[in-house]
């Protein structure tokens, strides 16, 4: 389970949010400068809260009034951009490796077979990301992320950089995700279509404020 | 004369840009990527040898690393290294000449590294030391290199500073420019000197294209192809 009750400073804008979801898929869902980046960031790691806490499984990773912070790279949080941000100097087999190095992880090559499977990107392990289009990018961003082994995965907005087309050839990897690879995952996106189909529970974010929070419903409401 | 002046050179070249990369590639990502007091000071400094004298830079070396300097004295009671008269001693005059042009190309390509990329290897479990070793100096590697090109062509060339700090002895600190000082001031030493002459513009011309291509490498690189 997360929990978060952080408050945020960010120049003229304050984010101030407590939600907690036990779901596999928790909608962020809110327009853009509503606070969502800056939350997943600060769950991530990528951004201290002023103030509160964040944790995962009681696990606490920031406690303001503690003093801690755990690091972004003792978090084990997988995160996917909507930029994909692979590393351009790597190829897509040394970019899904990354996280597993990183870690000092096992070869677990019956879990490198379902990732590459599950986002079929098999046929472009020898690939430059320069060398991929924007939505082989995502999936294998996507399953970079996966294969760290996180605990949580957040996923920022990853179809917002693509086009219409390009989504509907991603999502249905997303649920497949969802349904096959039990990891629990943040989605964040603006898109209410998009929530529908993945989200399992929905956290509403306008102006830094949680102004709902519940099922899939609360995006008609 | 002119192969060992041509030799010296070079080895007081290579061993000047090899030992002021790691320090350049270091200060290059501390200016590149953290805030920190006295950082205008810093760039000021490393960037003083380009404006100052370079016989005023050789004095305050021979001030400061000559047998009776503060530190020379030091190093040389403590370790055994000499720097005056000797070839180290036009090794590290060489360095600290070369150092801001080293400094600069390598600056600028750890700067020009997308710091979203660094935040994505840091979610991925790499810390800092790892970050910077499999991402970010990978990815500057290009600017790096002709930073060395640019600090090695800058130090095969340097006179002022050199002959200040540790003479034109021919064999220990004779380098290229004092073979050419020395040579144009002898009577028939003017056709030796355009050969050496001729040397140091293969190597001026050779390292700025070599700089260029690695910049064009570097590009290359950033956007993944």
């Amino acid at each position: 389970m997360l929990r978060v009750d952080v408050e945020k400073q960010l120049g003229e804008f304050s984010l101030s949010a407590t939600f907690e979801s036990e779901g596999r898929v928790t909608g962020l869902f809110g327009a853009s400068g509503s606070g969502k980046t800056s939350l997943v960031n600060m769950i991530a790691g990528l951004l201290r809260p002023d103030r509160g806490t964040i944790s995962i499984d009681g696990d606490i990773l920031d406690d303001t009034g503690k003093a801690i912070h755990v690091q972004p790279w003792r978090r084990r949080i997988g995160y996917v951009f909507q930029d994909a941000r692979l590393f351009p100097h790597l190829n897509v087999t040394q970019n899904l490796d990354y996280g597993r190095r990183m870690n000092r992880l096992a070869e677990d090559a019956a879990q490198r077979k379902r990732v590459t499977e599950l986002l079929d990107i098999g046929h472009l392990l020898d690939r430059r990301p320069g060398k991929l289009s924007g939505g082989e990018r995502q999936r294998v961003a996507l399953g970079r992320a996966l294969l760290a082994k996180p605990r949580l995965l957040l996923l920022d907005e990853p179809l917002g950089a693509l086009d219409e087309g390009r989504r509907a050839e991603i999502l249905p990897y997303l649920v497949r995700l969802r349904d096959e690879a039990r990891i629990p995952m943040v989605y964040v996106s603006h898109d209410p279509a998009e929530l529908r189909q993945l989200a399992t529970q929905i956290v509403l974010l306008k102006d830094g404020r949680v102004t709902s929070f519940g099922g899939v419903k609360v995006l008609s409401g | 004369m002119e192969w060992i002046a041509i030799r010296l050179s070079l080895r007081v070249a290579s061993v000047a840009t090899l030992v002021a990369t790691p320090l350049g590639i270091a200060l290059a990502w501390l200016l590149a990527r953290r805030n920190f007091w006295g950082k205008s000071l810093l760039d000021a400094l490393i960037h003083l040898p380009l404006v100052l004298p370079p016989v005023v830079t050789g004095y305050l070396l021979l001030l400061t690393f000559g047998r009776r300097g503060l530190v020379g004295g030091w190093l040389a009671d403590h370790l055994g290294i000499v720097f005056a008269f000797r070839w180290t001693g036009a090794a590290l005059a060489c360095g600290v000449m070369a150092f801001p042009l080293l400094v600069r190309p390598m600056r600028l390509s750890i700067e020009a590294v997308d710091q979203k990329l660094e935040q994505a290897a840091e979610t991925l479990g790499a810390a800092p030391l790892k970050v910077f070793f499999t991402v970010t100096l990978p990815l500057a590697l290009p600017g790096v290199l002709a930073g060395m090109v640019l600090g090695f062509a800058k130090a095969i060339g340097e006179f002022g500073a050199t002959i200040t700090f540790v003479s034109n002895i021919p064999g220990e600190t004779q380098t290229i420019s004092s073979a050419i000082y020395s040579l144009i001031q002898t009577p028939d030493g003017d056709a030796a000197a355009l050969r050496l002459v001729v040397v140091s513009v293969i190597i001026a011309v050779a390292a700025l294209v070599g700089s260029e291509w690695f910049a064009r490498r570097a590009t290359a690189r950033l956007h993944g192809n």
